[in-house]
């Protein structure tokens, strides 16, 4: 008897976190639906597609759509991942040393500096991409893979020199006091101290920097259509643009497309989660 | 806790695309005089990112001003002589008939856009602020839309939403409704891609809204249960109200975000059937980028706009941010 008042409580409790799980996993399968469509779609066979009503799951699922993706976006998908690339190194070594700066070495009128950058990120990706454009025409950089890495890296310095800063704010002064005093000036002290100690915050931007390149398709529109050189973005609004019926195909770029997302999604997070630590150490 | 800590962090990490979440760090105010030395190594390690600054954000903005004020065509856009026509372009623009529909739309595209996102990110948030299993980890399954690259969410969108052959109007059908012409009809082509952009930016403020929660003190959820508030009273009374500082935050970068979405509108319906879903930002790039016969002057003369309107925006979340970091 006094077990069972004792023992009352308990499963009531777990029925309701219980409940609240169910909940959470419906919530969550609802807001992903649109991405298990995209991964159905990309499995479904030429003669499903216009079945009504679609099969819920690829029951018939074929390959073919990954195939056409092979066949015809790998050089789209190598573009990106150069662009990418090269997005990730301008990015780093624009913001890192400029991190330093910000947040050790008191340049005075620095402030307005880190403001202009904030005000920067607010200009519309369309205006920019306007600018660029009148710009790269008397360049001749247009259609060009550095022209883009360029006109790419605008969408992650602003964040990535916000992120260095507030991350070396965390490295001790003194450490770099003790530098100085051994004789090192600020570039040694930069290269041998602070960007090393400051790894977490060059992969956290690093991979943004990628999957914001990655992803763009205002500047690649704009600046490389029509290229020899073009990213996958490109690639899959071509694929849209012409035949409009091989939406296996469409569905199954766009799933590769999303590779680097998932990626990110399941690394960052250990990656983000240890710039934080870092961070409240110094709190 | 593990999961507790990161996920302030990726706010910030994401609000990169647009504007800085975060207060900045700005670097330590004190207001001792570094030796001249110092001074010279700080702008030798500033000078790059301060040049990039000029070359590849003051520059194209100056260039897109320039457009905006000159007739251009083809040909003097290349050798660069076209005839300043002073506002000439903005009257153009004014008197476009396209221009009073683009208002409309980006005014209702950008505020029922808000109005979702906030609400269904709030009641998210205060659902995932609850205990319970897996909740961590679901989510960090929301923020997949986010992380998505736009063309990817705006094609499958675009299938989904496909009159004939769309899910959606499957499951319509099912339910005994008939089918909709999301993209294909003028009534309705607004409304699917402001469902398509809710999607994408629920996350954003489930993210920013969740970290806000987490700053309130439990402590006064415990005293208000004892005095017997009931969970809608907890709500209203505690959470909304402490939580104005990181809604006005969260509803102001939305409202920048917003103004300036483009992919998405573009990929699903280029602004069509017949200017239904044209806003500012996709009238622009067709001005400037759609036609064969690309109009630069007015498509810069309608960005210019745009960009007013995003700084004034910009500026007023600035303001916001400082007042609340100073408090």
């Amino acid at each position: 008897m006094t077990t069972a008042t004792t023992r009352r409580p308990r499963p009531r409790q777990a029925r309701t976190a219980w409940w609240k799980t169910a909940t959470g996993l419906v919530l969550t399968a609802v807001m992903l639906f649109p991405v298990y469509w995209m991964l159905n779609v990309s499995l479904t066979r030429d003669q499903d597609m216009r079945k009504s009503p679609p099969d819920l799951f690829p029951v018939h699922g074929t390959l073919e759509g990954y195939r056409k993706v092979l066949d015809e976006q790998l050089p789209y998908l190598g573009t990106s991942l150069v662009i990418g690339l090269g997005t990730v190194v301008l990015t780093v070594a624009l913001a890192a040393p400029a991190g330093y700066a910000l947040a050790h070495l008191r340049p005075r009128g620095g402030g307005v500096i880190g403001f202009l950058f904030l005000v920067a990120q607010m200009i519309p990706g369309i205006i920019m991409a306007m600018g660029f454009y009148a710009f790269y025409l008397s360049l001749g950089l247009l259609q060009s893979v550095p022209g883009l890495i360029v006109a790419d890296s605008t969408l992650a310095v602003p964040f990535a020199v916000l992120i260095f800063t507030a991350f070396m704010s965390g490295i001790p002064e003194e450490l770099l006091q003790a530098a100085r005093t051994d004789g090192a000036g600020p570039l040694r002290t930069f290269w041998s101290i602070v960007l090393p100690m400051s790894r977490n915050a060059v992969v956290t931007v690093s991979l943004f920097a990628f999957l914001w390149s990655w992803s763009d398709f205002v500047f690649a529109s704009t600046l490389a259509n029509g290229g020899a050189h073009e990213p996958i973005t490109l690639g899959i609004y071509h694929y849209i643009g012409n035949n409009n019926q091989e939406w296996n195909a469409i569905m199954a770029t766009a799933v590769v497309a999303s590779l680097p997302a998932t990626v990110i999604l399941v690394l960052a997070q250990r990656y983000v989660a240890a710039g934080v630590t870092a961070g409240a150490v110094k709190d | 806790m593990n999961h507790t800590t990161q996920l302030p962090d990726r706010r910030s990490a994401r609000a990169g695309t647009g504007v800085a979440t975060a207060a900045p760090p700005p670097a330590p105010a004190r207001a001792r005089r570094r030796p001249t030395s110092q001074q010279w190594a700080a702008w030798a390690f500033l000078a790059p990112v301060t040049l990039y600054l000029v070359l590849f954000y003051a520059y194209p903005l100056y260039r897109n001003i320039d457009l905006s004020l000159r007739h251009y065509t083809v040909r003097s856009f290349v050798q660069g002589d076209a005839p300043f026509t002073g506002l000439k372009n903005y009257e153009t623009v004014f008197d476009d008939p396209t221009f009073a529909p683009a208002l409309v739309h980006t005014v209702v595209f950008t505020a029922v856009c808000l109005v979702f996102q906030y609400v269904i990110g709030l009641a998210l948030a205060v659902f995932f602020n609850q205990h319970f299993r897996l909740s961590a980890t679901l989510r960090a399954l929301f923020l997949v839309p986010w992380l998505l690259p736009l063309i990817v969410s705006a094609s499958t969108w675009s299938w989904m939403l496909n009159s004939d052959s769309g899910i959606v109007n499957a499951a319509l059908n099912a339910v005994g409704i008939g089918p909709v012409n999301w993209l294909t009809s003028p009534s309705w082509s607004l409304t699917s891609v402001i469902i398509a952009n809710i999607w994408i930016g629920v996350p954003f403020n489930l993210v920013v809204l969740h970290s806000g929660l987490q700053s309130i003190p439990h402590s006064l959820y415990e005293a208000a249960a004892l005095d017997g508030a009931g969970a809608w009273r907890r709500f209203w009374n505690i959470t909304f109200p402490l939580l104005r500082p990181v809604s006005a935050i969260t509803l102001l970068l939305g409202l920048v975000y917003t103004l300036k979405v483009f992919d998405i509108i573009w990929i699903m319906t280029k602004g069509g059937p017949a200017d239904s879903s044209t806003t500012f930002a996709t009238w622009s790039y067709r001005l400037g980028f759609g036609n064969l016969l690309p109009s630069f002057g007015p498509g810069a003369a309608v960005g210019n706009l745009l960009v007013v309107a995003a700084l004034v925006f910009g500026l007023v979340y600035l303001r916001v941010q400082r007042k609340q970091y100073a408090s």
